[in-house]
């Protein structure tokens, strides 16, 4: 399959989430909802990130670098949620 | 690698924005959805639509500076400037339904919001959303030179694509903020 293509397809396969997210949206509610529409986001972001921003094509150092940011903000919403669980709120 | 560590910083900047909304939704469930109910959902799901078509054309462009295609590059550059200024403009109308509907600060916001939560809520939506569109104004002058540069041959292709990928990366990175932004304000249910 030639680059082109592959651009296309992707961009296909990525419309084709935004629709699954608005009918997730529509089946799923509460916590169950918010876990399918993120699923369905970072499964967009992870095509968006390795193809069009290349990081698939990156060695490892580089990919490394693209992905530190997101490993700091998993440990600042990992406290978060901890918080949530043990104060017994919501 | 520049780019992708600026772009981190990025993800550092939003990413509190959405431990915001992340525990705006899971603390005070009831309210976030009410408020979410109120926005457009069908607006932001066609500039999400416009958005990825506008990564599309970036993503061509950089593939015709690859392979040293002039004209299709500067094509491709332009459709996505034409699809991100009908972004904005279809955000701005968005904005002036809202403020009509008194969801918007300075007029009505009272009358419309019942509690503090909702009122976080849209507080939010306005930051993140404005936020995110001044970036796209950002990328937009970015797109705009690309195009100009490359048209002048100032920025002359394949030997310096390396300027349409790192712009191209900026873009993109746009695009993951709002592939995110959009299911988590406006489809809360």
């Amino acid at each position: 399959m030639g680059t082109r293509t592959q651009i296309v397809m992707i961009w296909l396969v990525l419309l084709v989430l935004l629709a699954s997210t608005v009918a997730g949206s529509l089946v799923f509610t509460g916590v169950a909802g918010l876990c399918v529409s993120l699923g369905v986001a970072f499964t967009k972001a992870g095509f968006i990130y390795w193809k069009y921003m290349h990081v698939g094509a990156q060695p490892g150092l580089l990919r490394v670098a693209a992905f530190a940011a997101g490993a700091w903000l998993a440990i600042l919403l990992m406290f978060l949620v901890v918080d949530y669980f043990t104060r017994g709120v919501g | 690698m520049g780019m992708y560590i600026f772009l981190g910083n990025e993800v550092m900047l939003f990413g509190g924005l959405f431990a915001v909304a992340l525990y705006t939704r899971l603390v005070h469930t009831k309210e976030a959805v009410a408020a979410s109910k109120a926005l457009h959902y069908g607006i932001g799901g066609a500039n999400t639509a416009i958005l990825l078509t506008s990564s599309l054309c970036i993503a061509l462009a950089v593939e015709a500076g690859r392979q040293g295609e002039r004209r299709p590059a500067i094509l491709w550059l332009v459709g996505a400037i034409l699809l991100s200024l009908g972004f904005l403009g279809l955000k701005g109308y968005e904005y002036l339904e809202e403020f009509q509907e008194g969801l918007k600060p300075f007029t009505g916001f009272d009358a419309a919001i019942k509690t503090p939560t909702q009122h976080l809520y849209m507080d939010l939506y306005l930051i993140a959303t404005s936020l995110h569109a001044l970036h796209m104004l950002i990328g937009v002058g970015l797109l705009a030179y690309a195009a100009i540069a490359v048209s002048k041959r100032w920025v002359p292709v394949p030997e310096r694509v390396i300027t349409l990928i790192v712009i191209g990366l900026y873009w993109h990175f746009v695009d993951v903020v709002w592939v995110f932004l959009y299911p988590v304000l406006y489809l809360a249910r």
